[in-house]
């Protein structure tokens, strides 16, 4: 057997999503060629129209689960796949579109479609691991390159990847910057969500909205508590933690607490 | 008065002149200057740069910047950074290395850091320092990159004339008068009469550069009025710990109630030991690239309050919230002191101001003393 066979195969899956996740693979210009050495890109359809079929060493799956063809889809590729890592928002918590497990679906395509008979939708967007085993969930609205080529590194070389669990403050604070809730009485989700993007909304002057979901003990409470205490009325409460994570455990339980 | 000890008055518009020679002699200048909001440090390349007529109002959780109806260049308190951003930067390359057949080559030298002066250093910033000069190279183990920063980094300190709402310095007995460890101290006084400074030499390095400036001689008049100034920080001294029988109070209290209280309202962000000036402990990861060729060994800031801080096998040994921030605050206030030989904490009042949600190890610290006199007044009946 020559080395080319000898090369992991990696897969790239899409659900209910918006691509942006596996357009960070692309993003990784410098070093995609460098990971086409080391991996086998055996399907990827944004990339390429190649495509080699199972088992694969690695699955990288974005997107959600919002239909019954996809409820089924999400089996065939756990089958093929020796190792399953779900990428972004969608994939680990449901993502933006998990808003509509809070309302009537069918409402919705009633108003929005011409013949809503031809929608075959479920009532609700589902994180993969609610299906499936997950071996590794990277987080992020999008993922966060450098932490991608992390994950897919520690996986070629057969160790844990270095994902912190830790809180985006840690990050805001390594940078130097001086915290917007301190100083504007900004509401930002800075304490509650997982490092990884390096504190950019922070950066920019604007306060975290949770893009990479919950740390590891995520006292939205406390926030929650803080925020009402300084003037933030409920409903913006509640919108802060409902967006692409909303139907993550902790900012779910936080939210629906305000309502 | 000895060489390294002289006294002058220093005309503010001069303080650029200082800042120059300090260039001229080879020294990065680094020191307050106003940006997103706040008081930061940051390379100062001409007075200019310093925060000239503002001031900051903290409280705990808040921070504002406000316009002062002078001019003076060191009228505010500290801000989110420390020095330790320089001496102990928040995420170092340790080295790196690439394979070689069978073993690996060491990639070339690291660059040396800048010479750095230390411009606007308050009292409890330079016990700071000193408590990490104790922790970085007091010890058998030298940190050959606190070291390789912090042996000719010079310090040109200044007294306070003004404490914040968060300030504790009086109770920590670190200020707001610098003591020691100073090349100049500077003391800003601003009457209806007259805006200058009082500057003294504390090392002969320092005693040098005052030689190059215009000065004038201090008289009697400006010592009383320096006195004034610094007399004026400590009465509005914001905050106060009883530091008496800390320790014990302290190791009483590990199962005290306050700390269930503290479960709930900690974040466990971390915001404030990244604040905290002492503050010493970090993470060390390597990282290799796709081809496993190349690898990388790099120092970030840790912090007590995440999960991984304590992972041992089998898990966190904290895993609560209450039991992190116990850690945190036993550590500043009390174990430190059996470590060191003296406490963790200078009080400067940033974990107070920094934290998101205005916990304060002062407010924390007399509820545990409060509830320990209950106690034993309690047991005192009992018998
Ligand atoms: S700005 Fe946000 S992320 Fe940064 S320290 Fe403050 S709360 Fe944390
Ligand atoms: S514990 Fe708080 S007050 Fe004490 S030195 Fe650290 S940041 Fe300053
Ligand atoms: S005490 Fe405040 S700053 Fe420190 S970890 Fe807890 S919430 Fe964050």
């Amino acid at each position: 057997m020559n080395k080319i066979n000898q090369k992991p195969k990696l897969a790239v899956w899409k659900f209910a999503s918006c691509d942006g996740c596996q357009l960070s693979l692309l993003d990784c210009e410098d070093e995609l060629l460098a990971l086409a050495d080391e991996i086998e890109i055996a399907n990827f359809p944004e990339a390429s129209r190649a495509f080699i079929p199972g088992p694969y060493d690695l699955s990288l799956v974005e997107g959600s689960i919002t239909t019954p063809e996809d409820k089924e889809r999400i089996q065939d590729v756990r089958r093929q796949s020796k190792y399953l890592v779900t990428i972004g928002a969608c994939a680990t918590a449901g993502g933006i579109q998990a808003l509509r497990n809070l309302k009537d679906v069918k409402e919705f395509i009633d108003i929005v479609y011409a013949h809503p008979d031809y929608i075959n939708t479920l009532a609700t967007s589902s994180a993969i691991a609610d299906h499936v085993l997950v071996d590794f969930e990277l987080r992020g609205c999008p993922i966060n390159k450098r932490q991608l080529l992390e994950v897919i590194t520690a996986f070629l070389h057969g160790r844990k990847p270095n994902i912190s669990r830790y809180s985006v403050c840690i990050e805001c604070k390594r940078r130097g910057m001086a915290c917007l809730t301190v100083t504007q009485g900004a509401p930002c989700l800075g304490p509650v969500t997982q490092a990884g993007c390096g504190a950019i909304c922070p950066a920019y002057n604007r306060g975290c909205y949770g893009c990479f979901g919950p740390t590891e003990t995520p006292n939205t409470e406390s926030l929650a508590n803080w925020l009402l205490d300084k003037g933030m009325i409920t409903d913006d409460l509640v919108r802060l933690f409902r967006t692409y994570n909303a139907q993550s455990s902790a900012f779910k339980k936080e939210s629906d607490r305000h309502e | 008065m000895n060489q390294t000890q002289q006294s002058h008055c220093l005309d503010p518009d001069d303080f650029g002149i200082l800042l120059k020679i300090l260039n001229e002699k080879g020294y990065l200048t680094v020191g307050p200057t106003r940006r997103d909001g706040a008081i930061l440090y940051d390379v100062l390349e001409s007075m200019y740069d310093l925060p000239i007529g503002w001031t900051d109002e903290q409280e705990a959780g808040i921070y504002r910047l406000k316009r002062r109806d002078d001019n003076a260049l060191f009228g505010y308190n500290v801000g989110p950074h420390s020095w330790k951003k320089y001496l102990f930067p928040s995420k170092t390359k340790l080295w790196s290395a690439t394979k070689k057949g069978a073993g690996f080559e060491i990639d070339g030298e690291a660059d040396a850091p800048p010479t750095y002066a230390f411009i606007g250093v308050r009292a409890c910033e330079l016990h700071a320092i000193q408590v990490q000069d104790k922790v970085f190279m007091g010890g058998i183990f030298q940190d050959p990159i606190y070291t390789g920063r912090r042996q000719d980094c010079l310090i040109v300190a200044v007294n306070c004339t003004q404490a914040a709402k968060t300030c504790f310095c009086t109770s920590m007995q670190t200020g707001p008068k610098v003591n020691d460890g100073y090349d100049l101290v500077l003391t800003e006084i601003i009457d209806e009469a007259r805006h200058y400074f009082v500057i003294e030499s504390g090392s002969d390095v320092g005693a040098d550069i005052l030689k190059e400036l215009t000065t004038s001689p201090a008289e009697q008049d400006d010592f009383q009025a320096a006195a004034t100034h610094i007399e004026n920080a400590k009465k509005q001294m914001g905050r106060t710990v009883d530091m008496t029988d800390i320790k014990d109070v302290l190791y009483h209290n590990y199962d005290n109630k306050r700390w269930e209280e503290l479960e709930k309202r900690c974040l466990a962000c971390g915001n404030c030991t990244m604040a905290c000036p002492t503050c010493f402990c970090s993470n060390v990861e390597d990282v290799t690239d796709l081809t496993g060729e190349h690898a990388e060994r790099w120092r970030t800031w840790d912090s007590c309050f995440t999960m991984d801080f304590s992972n041992i096998h089998g898990g966190s040994i904290r895993a609560s919230i209450g039991s992190r921030y116990r850690q945190w605050l036993m550590h500043k206030l009390a174990t430190w002191i059996d470590q060191f030989g003296s406490s963790g904490c200078v009080g400067c009042g940033r974990c107070i101001a920094w934290c998101p949600v205005g916990i304060d190890l002062t407010e924390e610290v007399k509820a545990i003393s409060d509830s320990e006199e209950g106690d034993r007044n309690g047991t005192h009946q009992d018998n």
